[in-house]
């Protein structure tokens, strides 16, 4: 079903601990490119910990180490000659907490594409950047304004539209919608629907409806007790096909259970 | 049951309530006094003293009790002194927060640093003194230069060196971490996300910290005296630096112990100016604070 040809970014084996701890463990996984991928499942199944590992974002965090291959365009992006800084500036990410840098609309956009060396006409492309974000409109007249100033909504479509001005491959979002009102969630969709069209787009939600509503293809994860160990749970994907069908005919019972609303 | 709800001035709670209401209010009061006193007796004693020649003279040497002259050397002295003792202290101070709050890793070494930072806030001032004195005015290690302004400014730059840094290590620290994250997720380097996001954000309590260090600085006398010594002269052209020079510190201790009425009274302007100059340096900081929030939002 998948064509190689179609994969931007595929995870072979991988499996991430923190300290000496599994938080997930052997996921394959092939991200379409252009298209809408979901992750779902019950909270510490270790969706955000697999998104954070597709951009390298997991370097941050004190002890986490990744064992496997996350390949982009064919590269694994955890060979050692890879520039971490590098990665990010391709595959861009938007938090589940709004966070605007304490400057003008403008500079927020402007930071990213700047220390990317961008040269063109820069109000060029603040404005093409907070079109595609949905959030023109509402920040146009007040472009000096600082951008935590601006609603919860607004400054999620701030952010995004901060990721996209440096134009990256892929964009990472990081449950977006969780920290907002279901008015700011539905545009934020609208936005997701519109980007799909230019940039590759891996979203972690723990809204269904949402999965449902924004993505192609849909990966549920579940987490399970390592048999022998008294320590946490650690995550697993169970299924990984187009959204219609993780919905309408999984092949697994968990995915069933959960999709249906019978746990988690 | 049939207690009534009315206020009963006569309880023992509410007689010991008064009480020591009453109480903290004193001495909170008396906590105040000795600020309310010395700011009194510096403004009544120094402003009548306060002309342009005081300003602008060289004072004269005690004896001649008809004129003591002024403290004009003094005043430009401090400001060389602690602008020296500046010029050394915020780099390595804002480095070395910059490093603790955002390079070092939690380990033995940091752990060291913090701690070593905390005692050398403690340290009193005239062990500053005494270590320059002892490593580079009686060795002449600077250019063949005893006392001088640069000795001088390096002993106040040790006694600014741990509130700049322990300044800097906290604002940064206070720094939102998905700021950090923002940056470094739009594909930023370390040092890009550091001067262009973390610090920005941190300027207000690093500048606070930095001033309130410079007027701390400028008051004090115990290290100036080993290591700047005293001057009559004005401080002229860039040799200045290597020769003694008048503080208003020291030009105060050194007048207020004369036998002398008008020496008295020029340490009295002196001591005036300083504490104007470091009242308006905490000013300066509430300044900053109103400042810079009122331009983020």
């Amino acid at each position: 079903m998948n064509n190689k040809d179609n994969t931007i970014v595929s995870l072979e084996n991988v499996t991430i601990s923190y300290k000496s701890q599994p938080a997930v463990k052997n996921v394959y996984l092939d991200i379409p490119k252009s298209k809408v991928t979901a992750l779902i499942g019950p909270s510490g199944c270790g969706k955000s910990t697999v998104l954070r590992a597709i951009n390298r974002m997991n370097d941050l965090i004190e002890g986490c180490t990744l064992k496997g291959r996350v390949l982009f365009d064919g590269i694994d992006l955890y060979d050692k000659d890879i520039d971490p800084v590098e990665v990010r500036r391709r595959i861009g990410m938007v938090f589940q907490q709004p966070n605007p840098f304490p400057k003008s609309i403008y500079e927020n956009i402007a930071f990213g594409a700047r220390i990317n060396g961008y040269s063109g006409d820069m109000d060029e492309l603040v404005e093409l950047s907070l079109r595609q974000a949905a959030v023109w409109d509402e920040c146009k007249d007040k472009l000096n304004d600082s951008g935590v100033s601006l609603s919860g909504g607004q400054q999620q479509r701030l952010c995004i539209a901060r990721t996209i001005a440096i134009q990256p491959e892929i964009i990472l979002m990081d449950e977006p919608c969780s920290a907002l009102d279901p008015i700011s969630t539905l545009k934020i969709e609208e936005t997701i629907h519109e980007l799909k069209k230019d940039f590759t787009i891996v979203i972690v939600t723990h809204n269904m409806q949402q999965a449902l509503r924004v993505s192609d293809m849909t990966a549920f994860y579940n987490a399970e007790q390592e048999e022998g160990t008294s320590g946490g749970k650690v995550g697993y994907l169970v299924e990984f096909n187009k959204t219609e069908e993780i919905f309408n005919s999984p092949c697994q019972k968990a995915t069933q259970d959960y999709v249906s609303g019978r746990f988690g | 049951m049939n207690s009534n709800l009315y206020y009963n001035p006569s309880l023992r709670r509410n007689i010991s309530d008064k009480v020591l209401t009453l109480l903290s209010g004193l001495f909170s009061l008396i906590a105040i006094l000795p600020l309310i006193l010395v700011i009194a007796y510096v403004i009544v004693n120094g402003a009548s003293q306060i002309n342009l020649s005081v300003l602008t003279q060289l004072p004269e040497p005690p004896g001649d009790d008809i004129s003591a002259g002024g403290i004009g050397n003094a005043i430009i002295g401090t400001l060389i002194v602690t602008g020296i003792a500046a010029l050394i202290s915020i780099p390595i101070g804002v480095g070395g927060g910059i490093y603790l709050a955002e390079y070092s890793k939690p380990g033995v070494f940091t752990k060291f640093i913090r701690f070593g930072t905390n005692v050398l806030s403690g340290v009193p001032s005239i062990i500053s003194g005494v270590c320059v004195y002892g490593v580079i005015v009686s060795t002449k290690i600077i250019l063949g230069s005893n006392f001088s302004a640069l000795a001088g400014g390096l002993a106040l730059s040790i006694l600014m060196l741990p509130t700049i840094i322990k300044t800097t290590d906290e604002g940064l620290k206070l720094v939102s971490n998905d700021l950090r994250k923002a940056a470094l997720g739009l594909g930023a380097s370390k040092y890009i996300t550091i001067t262009r996001v973390t610090l920005p954000s941190a300027i207000t309590p690093i500048a606070t910290g930095v001033v309130l260090a410079i007027a701390r600085a400028a008051g004090e006398t115990a290290p100036l005296i080993f290591t700047a010594l005293f001057s009559f002269y004005w401080a002229q052209g860039t040799q200045a630096l290597l020769e003694p020079i008048a503080t208003l510190s020291v030009l105060i201790y050194n007048f207020a112990l004369e036998p002398y009425k008008t020496q008295n009274e020029l340490a009295c302007a002196a001591s005036f100016i300083l504490v104007i100059v470091v009242l308006m340096m905490n000013l300066l900081t509430k300044l900053i604070g109103y400042y810079t929030n009122s331009n983020k939002s």
